[in-house]
Parts: structure tokens; C-alpha cells; sequence
């Protein structure tokens, strides 16, 4: 089915600019998306609706914050570590942005090198991205357990508003859930360059169907959206 | 899909059958994403020092609208540079950017909506028990 109802570029009419462009693409019995192709177009599908789902955590955690007669435990002092005698403020959650924004880069290089066919950059670099997200993962673990045992509960906390802990283990906790599915599937799709299933054609194990190196690419838009998401969770709930 | 085919795109469906049945032609013209390595070297750097900078705001304690106001640029930034490179949003066909990005922007209407709610929890709260502890 995508094969068959792919359009092809190359016979395509050109189409208006802007507004008028869109207007054209959208309208009467067409595939909206001329030229992208359905994987890539349902992955972003799929990436708007999980961005409503956080969307909708930060709602909650915003209407929550807001509501609040209890003053909001203080992240900064919260998510302090001690290292060499002085409390760093945020300094773990810091360093679990740089890891996952290195993990981004080196996803964005595995794409670039699998359109160049280069199977053996490609597995390695997406390898350093699944190890990269697997240690914001472990930190994200060691963050929880930290919190746990200091007597943070979904119901309560010693510092202040009760909500504070529910949204705290419900959003980090989502992310990290995502996280963790996006370095098992790294790990598979890095597995297929490896063998060069895209090279030979090799139908999936689950789909049966050939993959292509555009497969590494709608990876990469999952692995990216983590990311994204972690940009907007370190803005409104460690930083806010 | 088949009416679809028919109706609007014969001439389309019609040739990528025949693709289809020699199975090694190539698929469509794939959209090749070729970029040079340096876009996103120099892209992950910017996102290291926003990064920097947004910690900065908390590691010398800015606070009142000079925070938020930080924080929100240097989220949007970060947020841009990693859809637009990373994400390869700026180079997608723009139908295709204004259906993923106009809708997360709809729920603004929603956030305006829940800040009034909150808002009204709020006072209802302080009605019924008092300012807090």
C-alpha cells in the first residue's frame, strides 16, 4: 500500500507558493503530503498526538502549581546535589540535558550518514545515541530513588505543595518510559544497518516489508521529539 | 483509497502499480536529506550554550518576569533548532510544517483556559480555608 500510492515528484504540476500552495495540497481527493512518504508522515501524526499527551501533563501540572494555597517546593534547592562540600543547584538535571542533547546529535549524524550508505557509521553512531539515552535513563533512576528515599510521594512531600510529587513521577515518568522504548528500538534499527537489511532489501520482522534508510531517519524523529519534550520539562518544571 | 486513486490520482496510481510489479525499481524519488555534517555539529553547539544559559538563570537565581521571560526564549530556541535541523522540519513541503505545527500551538487556547480555572480554584480555596498554612 505505501509503495503503491507513493507519488512521484518528478511527475508532479508545480504547485503555488504559500497559503494558496497548501490550500492546493489539501484539496479535492488527494494525498495531502505529496512527497513525504507515509511512514515519515505517520511518525509525525504520531509525534502530534504524544505532544498533546505531555501537553496535557504540563496542563495539569500548570493548573496544579497555580491552584496551590501551599508554596511549591523550590526545584532548585529540591534537585541540589552535594559534590566537594557545596550544593550545586540543579547540576543533575543539568547534565541529563547535555546527555540528551549529545544523544540528539548523534542521531542526527546516523541519519545524515545512513542516506550516504555508510552502514557501519550509522550503526555505531545510533549505538552512542542508544547509550547515551540508556545513561540519562540511569541518572533519571538515580534521581527517582534519591527523591524516594528523602520521602517524596505521589500524596506528599516534606517541602511543601502535595502535587508537587505527582506531577514530578507522572512526567518524568512518561518521559523516561519513552526514553527507554526509544533506546530498544535504536538498538533494532541499529541492528538492521548493521546487517544491511536496507542494503538487501530484508522484509522486517514484524511488518514484512523492506525497509529503507529513511527507516534510520523516522527514528531519528521519535528520538528527536525526547528530546524536545525534555526541553519543554526542564523549562517548566525544573527551571519555572 | 482505491475511489481515491481512481478519482483524483489515475495517472499516479496507475505508474506506481507498475513500479510495484518490478519490485526492484526504485521507490518514488526517494527525498534525500543530505546535509553537510557541519549544520549539525554547529546546531548541537547552539544547543549546548542555550542549555548553558538556561542553567545559568537558575545557578545565579534570576527571579520574577526576567526568569520566565529566559527561560521561555531560550526553551523556544532550543525547541526551534531541534525541529526545524534535527527534525529536518526546514526542508519538509509546507503543508506538511503547518499540519504538525499549528495544532500544539491550539493548545495556548487551552492553557489561557485552565489559567482562568486555576485561578478560580485558587480563590475558592482561599474562601473556604484561608490563605495558606
Amino acid at each position: 500500500m505505501a509503495e503503491t500510492t507513493m507519488t512521484h515528484t518528478s511527475q508532479m504540476e508545480p504547485r503555488p507558493a504559500g497559503w494558496r500552495g497548501i490550500a492546493a495540497d489539501w484539496a479535492s481527493d488527494q494525498r495531502a503530503f505529496k512527497n513525504v512518504s507515509w511512514g515519515k508522515a505517520m511518525m509525525w501524526i504520531f509525534l502530534l498526538s504524544d505532544t498533546f499527551i505531555f501537553g496535557c501533563f504540563l496542563l495539569s501540572y500548570m493548573t496544579a502549581r497555580i491552584s496551590t494555597r501551599v508554596p511549591w517546593p523550590n526545584p532548585s534547592e529540591v534537585f541540589a546535589l552535594r559534590i566537594g562540600g557545596s550544593e550545586i543547584p540543579l547540576i543533575l538535571i543539568a547534565i541529563m540535558t547535555f546527555v540528551l542533547i549529545s544523544s540528539s546529535g548523534t542521531m542526527a549524524m546516523a541519519v545524515n550518514f545512513g542516506y550516504r550508505r555508510d552502514r557501519r557509521k550509522t550503526a555505531i553512531l545510533m549505538l552512542l545515541t542508544a547509550a547515551l539515552g540508556a545513561t540519562f535513563v540511569g541518572m533519571q533512576a538515580f534521581e527517582w530513588t534519591k527523591l524516594i528515599t528523602e520521602g517524596v510521594r505521589p500524596w506528599g512531600n516534606p517541602w511543601g505543595a502535595a502535587q508537587f510529587g505527582s506531577c514530578f513521577f507522572m512526567i518524568t515518568g512518561f518521559h523516561g518510559t519513552h526514553v527507554t522504548i526509544g533506546v530498544i528500538f535504536l538498538i533494532i534499527v541499529a541492528r538492521k544497518v548493521w546487517r544491511g537489511d536496507f542494503d538487501i532489501g530484508r522484509p522486517g520482522f514484524f511488518t514484512s516489508r523492506r525497509g529503507r534508510y529513511e527507516n534510520v531517519e523516522i527514528m531519528g524523529l521519535y528520538w528527536h521529539f525526547v528530546d524536545l519534550v525534555w526541553v519543554f520539562i526542564f523549562a517548566f518544571f525544573y527551571l519555572w | 483509497m482505491a475511489e481515491a486513486t481512481a478519482n483524483g490520482l489515475g495517472q499516479h496510481a496507475l505508474h506506481a502499480t507498475h513500479a510495484h510489479d518490478a519490485a526492484t525499481a526504485p521507490v518514488a524519488a526517494e527525498v534525500h536529506q543530505e546535509h553537510p555534517i557541519k549544520l549539525y555539529l554547529v546546531v548541537w553547539a547552539w544547543l549546548f550554550i542555550l542549555s548553558t544559559c538556561s542553567y545559568l538563570v537558575d545557578y545565579f537565581g534570576i527571579h520574577g518576569y526576567l526568569r520566565w521571560s529566559l527561560i521561555l526564549i531560550f526553551m523556544m530556541l532550543k525547541a526551534g533548532l531541534i525541529v526545524a535541523v534535527f527534525m529536518h522540519m526546514a526542508w519538509e513541503r509546507l503543508a506538511m510544517m503547518y499540519a504538525i505545527i499549528l495544532p500544539p500551538i491550539l493548545v495556548l487556547v487551552f492553557v489561557t483556559m485552565m489559567v482562568f480555572e486555576a485561578d478560580y480554584t485558587l480563590l475558592t480555596r482561599i474562601a473556604f480555608f484561608g490563605p495558606g498554612p
